[in-house]
């Protein structure tokens, strides 16, 4: 069973990692995360701009907060789970 | 005396028939001249009519449908929030403009912004805009602005500016609020938007200005320093009127 709290541990370190790799390769968005993107346009006869939003998730820090949380619970479940033999 | 009335007596049927010639001649060119006569009336009749009806459609204000199938059409909204601001679009938009480019001051007309159609990147947020505490779209499905005057107005070129006052409705709740208009009129151009499937004129409307969330009883739990009181809206519009 010492080997339950080592694959939680473990577990954390990849899940936080790889939040951190979807979010900064989402583009490191520091607003909330989305799941249309707003592309600017401009109408050529009117002069006129508008948006126009394209399907993308766009990870930003609600997804960045849940997943380095839900990796940090991993762990001390992991760490408890090793410090405390008597859980298992 | 016989041989002298001989001769007419003798011709008679001849002076009948040149006086009936003369006659029918005479019937002939005066219904001819009539006919000129009335073809001249008629030709005079048509330019003062066309002329009548050039000088109408020049002084008539031109009605604008703001009902754009290109989805251009947009209103922006923005509100300050801790994270982020809370920032989104609306393109639902219909209504129709009465405009004079020879009398910009007497515009008149209405804009009509479906609810529904308002969108946000997130979609917790679309959820919550959309729900009972904010926006209540599923019984107030529109958002509209009236025009009931308008002042300032000042012409340079293709634009005009002036502040227009109208009835602003939202969430139900009806104010009269006072707003700084752009308004370009650009001749001619539908047919280059619609690659010459329809001729015809348009108008572009811009406008920026603020509204306040508590005068409309938008979400009033919410406290102003987490979500501000003021949004800020950006009215990007095209209307067409086509010529038949």
């Amino acid at each position: 069973m010492k080997r339950a709290g080592l694959f939680l541990r473990r577990a954390a370190v990849v899940l936080a990692g790889l939040t951190l790799l979807v979010w900064l390769g989402g583009g490191a968005h520091r607003g909330w995360t989305q799941t249309s993107v707003p592309v600017e346009k401009t109408d050529e006869v009117t002069g006129l701009t508008y948006r126009e939003y394209q399907p993308r998730f766009r990870p930003g820090v609600d997804f960045l907060g849940a997943g380095l949380l839900a990796a940090a619970v991993f762990a001390g479940v992991g760490w408890t789970l090793d410090r405390h033999p008597g859980l298992r | 005396m016989q041989k002298k009335f001989a001769l007419p007596l003798a011709g008679c049927r001849f002076w009948r028939t040149l006086g009936t010639l003369v006659t029918n001649m005479k019937t002939r060119l005066f219904l001819l001249n009539a006919s000129h006569r009335s073809r001249r009336t008629a030709r005079v009749l048509t330019a003062w009519a066309a002329l009548g009806l050039a000088v109408a459609t020049l002084a008539a204000p031109l009605t604008f449908d703001f009902k754009d199938p290109k989805g251009v059409n947009n209103a922006v909204f923005k509100l300050d929030a801790p994270l982020e601001s809370i920032n989104g679009t609306a393109n639902g938009i219909s209504g129709t403009v009465q405009f004079d480019p020879a009398h910009p001051g007497a515009l008149r007309g209405k804009i009509v912004v479906e609810a529904a159609s308002l969108h946000v990147p997130n979609p917790m947020m679309k959820e919550h805009l959309h729900g009972k505490d904010w926006l209540d779209v599923a019984n107030h499905k529109e958002i509209s602005f009236e025009v009931t005057r308008v002042a300032n107005v000042k012409t340079t070129g293709a634009d005009t500016t002036a502040e227009v006052t109208g009835q602003f409705t939202l969430k139900g709740v009806t104010r009269e609020i006072t707003v700084p208009v752009r308004l370009t009129y650009l001749p001619d151009k539908l047919g280059a938007r619609t690659n010459g499937r329809m001729q015809g004129d348009l108008l572009v409307i811009r406008s920026r200005f603020t509204i306040k969330r508590s005068d409309f009883g938008i979400n009033p739990q919410a406290p102003t320093d987490k979500v501000a009181d003021e949004i800020e809206l950006t009215l990007s519009l095209s209307g067409a009127a086509p010529r038949s």
